[in-house]
């Protein structure tokens, strides 16, 4: 098996190491998300939900563990967007050409950097978990050390899956583009809508059609329900909301997930057939 | 064994309309040094980025180390070292890392690879800089590093496109004994340059590239002799009455007028020649008042062939931008 996407991995995960503002930056703005939005809005959503009757039989969860889930798939969204970056740099600088005019198949390039920027979203994940239930967010509560494993694992292969879609995407972006702000300019462009049209932070229920149509879709709010079936269980109420959640239904936005993240390789492969370096 | 190494027939590119690649054909013999030495703009790049892989073929046909650069680009990847014309490092990894990354992308085993990079960190001389990072390094050291580079896998040709680019004199210098211990031992070397000294120097053979198109090919001693074995200038007081002596003179082969003087091409050794011209000239009465003895240079045979003086980009762009700032 031709193993050459390693290569591509390895460098960067120097690359990664290497940079100790950008190492320390990345891994601490997901805790510094939870710690402010996080406590901030839990205070208030506290609040305002304590006059809704809860439930009776349901579990209920609070604020900060609701959306601790959504927290873990924004970072992912962020850095997996941003992950493909490294290659118009690349580019821009030369660097491409040695890769390019190597006997590597291009779409080990695109692997190499899938992995790498999925190596770092599990990374992020992990340590907003551990932030997050420092916090105070009932994480895996009541659950056996054995279910706990089994949960962590079921949540690595959801941002695993989801972070390879949104790669291979930004791999596209990035390697037809000239410059680094028109990647930037773009990459806000889709952040806001898959962020905010999403379950990240509040239920969909209350949406208008359209953007309930949008959520439904959008592969973020697909990642968000897998973590929080992992992390919090199939059955419990926040803000008022009862989710419940069968295995079928979180078989289907895994698949989802797969189905996004193989057209986005389509995407990028086309892409990188395309591209002329010189 | 000689035979060819490169062969290159009815060779086009264009960009758009612009034919930067205007029909060339050559071939590169296994083991010399061969250059293509023109202007910025003359297509050279554009020509070495067809030979590697990296633009794909729109006509004609090349094969490098036997393989078809349009059926066998992997092949052929496999057979070649490339620097390229600027510095491609990354600047945040170290020397090792740079000859190890490379080495993986070509699939070296990984003792190989070690004993390569030891050998060739010895060779460019940046042993002590082995675990600093490349940003860290000066420009020479960079070159010498991404020649080790080229040379990581052992390749049949090394394409260098212009290697010596914004080197300092005395590392330029260094870098073409580099450059002719590699070939030295056994590889092959494609060059680009627009340096004439540098073309003089290293190369075995040279083809003069303007336009798109080779103008001359032959070896540096063959082109500069195509002017003649050496040069004369004179300043006399009586310029068409030289001109005529030295028409009548055998030794002469062209004359060229400047607005001062007048060049005259030799078919033999000038040291002797130039005598016999001043007293030929004597028994005219003509007084020689200036007179100057060269050997022909790469840009003489530059200009005698292309008809204009190699000029680089900056130099065009500066002087345009002094003519925009005129204007305004």
């Amino acid at each position: 098996m031709n193993t050459g996407f390693l290569t591509i991995y390895w460098r960067d995960m120097i690359r990664f190491f290497r940079f100790k503002t950008l190492l320390i930056s990345s891994l601490v703005q997901p805790a510094l998300w939870m710690a402010f939005f996080g406590i901030a809005m839990s205070a208030n959503f506290n609040r305002l939900t304590s006059e809704i009757p809860s439930i009776p039989g349901v579990p209920s969860v609070d604020y900060l563990t609701y959306m601790a889930a959504g927290v873990i798939a924004m970072t992912t969204l962020f850095t997996s967007l941003f992950g493909g970056i490294v290659l118009l740099f690349d580019k821009n600088w030369g660097l491409m050409r040695e890769i390019f005019a190597s006997p590597l198949p291009r779409n080990h390039i695109i692997f190499g950097i899938a992995l790498s920027g999925m190596t770092k979203t599990f990374i992020q994940a992990f340590i907003i978990m551990v932030f997050a239930i420092f916090l105070g967010a009932a994480f895996f509560a009541g659950f056996t050390a054995a279910e706990t494993i089994l949960s962590i694992f079921g949540i690595l292969l959801f941002v695993g899956v989801f972070s390879l879609g949104f790669l291979f995407l930004s791999a596209a972006i990035s390697i037809s583009l000239e410059s680094p702000e028109g990647l930037q300019g773009i990459i806000t462009l889709l952040t806001m809508p898959i962020f905010f049209a999403s379950n990240a932070l509040y239920p969909i229920d209350a949406f208008p059609p359209v953007l309930q149509a949008i959520s439904i879709v959008n592969p973020l709010s697909h990642l968000v329900s897998g973590i929080r079936y992992f992390a919090i269980g199939d059955n419990f109420q926040a803000i008022g909301i009862h989710y419940t959640a069968t295995s079928m239904d979180i078989a289907f936005s895994f698949l989802l997930l797969i189905l996004f993240a193989a057209l986005m390789f389509a995407l990028a492969w086309w892409r990188f057939r395309k591209a002329t370096v010189t | 064994m000689t035979g060819t190494i490169i062969e290159v027939e009815g060779l086009y590119h264009h960009y758009g309309d612009v034919a930067a690649v205007n029909g060339i054909s050559f071939s590169v013999i296994e083991g010399e040094i061969f250059s293509f030495l023109g202007p910025n703009g003359a297509g050279k790049s554009t020509a070495i980025n067809i030979l590697i892989t990296l633009l794909r073929i729109q006509q004609g046909m090349a094969t490098v180390a036997g393989y078809n650069v349009q059926t066998d680009p992997q092949k052929v990847r496999n057979s070649i070292g490339i620097v390229f014309q600027d510095v491609t490092l990354d600047r945040d990894m170290t020397c090792r890392e740079i000859l190890e990354f490379h080495g993986r992308l070509y699939r070296m085993p990984s003792a190989e690879r070690k004993q390569r990079i030891d050998e060739l960190l010895t060779l460019v001389q940046l042993d002590a800089k082995r675990d600093v990072r490349t940003k860290h390094l000066s420009g020479g050291m960079k070159r010498r590093l991404e020649i080790a580079r080229g040379l990581m896998t052992r390749p049949k040709v090394l394409f260098l496109d212009e290697p010596t680019i914004g080197l300092d004199p005395q590392t330029r210098m260094r870098m073409w004994d580099y450059i002719k211990a590699v070939n030295e031992e056994g590889t092959t070397i494609f060059l680009t340059t627009h340096y004439m000294d540098e073309a003089d120097h290293l190369s075995d053979r040279i083809s003069i590239i303007d336009h798109g198109r080779i103008i001359v090919t032959g070896t540096p001693y063959e082109l500069k002799n195509t002017l003649g074995e050496d040069l004369i200038y004179l300043e006399t007081d009586d310029l068409p009455g030289t001109r005529a002596a030295l028409l009548a003179m055998d030794q002469v082969k062209e004359l060229n007028e400047k607005s001062r003087g007048i060049v005259a091409m030799l078919n033999g050794d000038g040291t002797k020649i130039l005598p016999q011209i001043i007293e030929n000239l004597a028994g005219r009465r003509i007084r020689v008042n200036v007179a100057n003895l060269k050997k022909p240079s790469m840009d003489d045979v530059f200009l005698h062939f292309t008809g204009r003086e190699l000029r680089d980009e900056g130099a065009e762009k500066a002087s345009s931008a002094v003519i925009r700032a005129g204007r305004r």
